[in-house]
């Protein structure tokens, strides 16, 4: 059974301008968001999108955008009350939080 | 098989980079420290020097520290030293994969090479998994191409690929490798079980190859590590039941002040499993799509229950304070399970929690209050 997200909240963007239609961003997204359409990428299920990045930084032109970062609550909680940026890094935050 | 390739597909990392115990490549020097961790059976003799050759049989121990690992049990002890290693007989046309240094992941890598010839490049991701270092950047085009350097691997291969973990791409940039280092980087499937097959089929990776799962025993395997981290708040709460039972009926005997404390950390103990293992292992089939939502749901649900059939003189602020108290905690800890889950966005994390966390202090504020109250007024 396929897991759904919220809707519409994703910060994932595609400039059609940029696309050289390489490929990569279908690849690399362990969520099949992208499509290719006539040499060109298209996003297809953007909602699915869990914004890791892999496009981002994988896209030769940079015609993918996303802000990406774990979608981790205990990390955001932890990253706030340090004063850092989410990310779990510490034991305090990583156990608990599931972490391989 | 299924199971064993989860975390690699777990985001969110804990690591404690103190404990980092510097970046070495393999060298014969070193090759005690390295049979220590996971069998080293023999060695290659490159043009770049020797390479130690490992097994791609897990031993017993192999398993223990896996089930260890799965426990929260010194998982920071679990890892490799970086640089190459040989799997098989590899000669300068054998492929490289490239892997992480976080011991489970090398384990469920190499059980799946048996009777194959390749090199194995293992990147210092600070013993952890591919996922979490590729958001993290350990697991990125700066490791790989500095590790590509200190191993020698152009001396040691003929060609110029390498294959990587497709959940190590956030952190790898493979335009800008293959510029710093002249090697194209390729993604190899999503779980090592297909490895194999992606071989096999000249490096090709079907749809299902290229896709985060999420299924049941996937998610089940996350739970041990969610209960471990609900141990301490649970246990705190039964301290602190304890302190309000000496309190309130210290004249009564030892047992008794236990036995009631035990029955008040009852509902606690089940909002405890309703968020940490019933949300995580019922996910899909919870309506809506909030984490916490769903962890609210059912430890309403959970508390309703309880209420119902448990508690035969029913009290309504003793009742109203509990259904204020409870399902927010399982709410709490359902939404830290976003942390383990591999369809959640940060964005989407956010959104709920921008909702979440004020309804939860509020709603548990109030019960607190609530429960006060009863107590001046009847009594606990
Ligand atoms: S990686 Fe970039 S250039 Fe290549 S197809 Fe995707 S969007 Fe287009
Ligand atoms: S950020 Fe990750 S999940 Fe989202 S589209 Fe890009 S590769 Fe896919």
């Amino acid at each position: 059974m396929k897991q759904r997200y919220l809707k519409n909240v994703v910060t994932l963007e595609l400039d059609p301008g940029k696309c050289i239609g390489c490929g990569m961003c279908l690849e690399v997204c362990p969520h099949q968001v992208f499509r290719l359409e006539s040499g060109k990428a298209q996003m297809d299920n953007r909602d699915g999108c869990m914004e890791c990045g892999a496009c981002a930084r994988n896209c030769p032109t940079e015609a993918v955008s996303v802000r990406a970062g774990v979608g981790c609550a205990a990390a955001i909680i932890f990253g706030k009350l340090r004063g850092t940026a989410p990310c779990c890094g510490e034991s305090g935050a990583g156990s608990g939080t599931g972490c391989g | 098989m299924e199971d064993s390739n989860k975390i690699q597909a777990a985001p969110c990392c804990g690591t404690d980079n103190s404990k980092n115990k510097g970046t070495c490549t393999c060298t014969l020097s070193n090759m005690d420290t390295v049979k220590s961790a996971f069998p080293i059976i023999g060695s290659i003799n490159t043009p770049a020097g020797i390479v130690p050759q490992i097994a791609t049989r897990l031993t017993f121990q192999d398993i223990l520290d896996t089930w260890k690992a799965r426990w929260d049990i010194n998982r920071m002890d679990y890892r490799i030293l970086p640089g190459l290693y040989a799997v098989g007989l590899p000669d300068s046309k054998s492929p490289v994969l490239v892997s992480a240094n976080y011991k489970m992941s090398f384990d469920r890598l190499r059980q799946e090479l048996g009777g194959l010839n390749l090199w194995i490049l293992v990147l210092d991701t600070k013993g952890i998994n591919v996922w979490c270092a590729a958001g993290k950047g350990t697991f990125g085009t700066n490791e790989l191409v500095n590790r590509i350097a200190l191993s020698r691997l152009a001396e040691v291969v003929a060609h110029r690929r390498l294959i990587l973990p497709q959940l190590g791409a956030p952190g790898v940039a493979a335009h800008e490798v293959l510029r710093l280092s002249g090697f194209k980087v390729v993604y190899g499937p999503v779980r090592a079980a297909d490895i194999v097959k992606y071989l096999n089929n000249g490096l090709k990776a079907d749809t299902g190859m290229r896709e985060v799962r999420f299924g049941f025993k996937d998610r089940l395997v996350l739970t041990p590590v969610e209960l471990t981290g609900a141990l301490k708040p649970a246990l705190i709460v039964l301290g602190l039941l304890l302190i309000i039972n000496i309190i309130f009926h210290g004249s009564l005997a030892v047992f008794q002040v236990l036995s009631r404390t035990l029955t008040d950390f009852l509902p606690f103990l089940g909002t405890a499993i309703v968020g940490a293992f019933l949300v995580p292992a019922l996910l899909p089939y919870i309506p809506g799509r909030a984490l916490a939502w769903k962890g609210w749901l059912l430890g309403l649900l959970w508390i309703g229950a309880y209420l119902w059939f448990l508690i035969p003189s029913r009290n309504w602020m003793h009742a109203s304070a509990y259904l204020l108290i409870l399902p927010p905690l399982a709410s709490y800890l359902a939404m830290n399970f976003t942390g383990a889950t591999t369809y959640t966005s940060l964005s989407g994390v956010l959104t709920e929690m921008k909702v979440a966390i004020p309804a939860q202090i509020i709603s548990v504020g109030l019960g607190v209050l609530l429960l006060i109250a009863k107590w001046t007024v009847l009594g606990p």
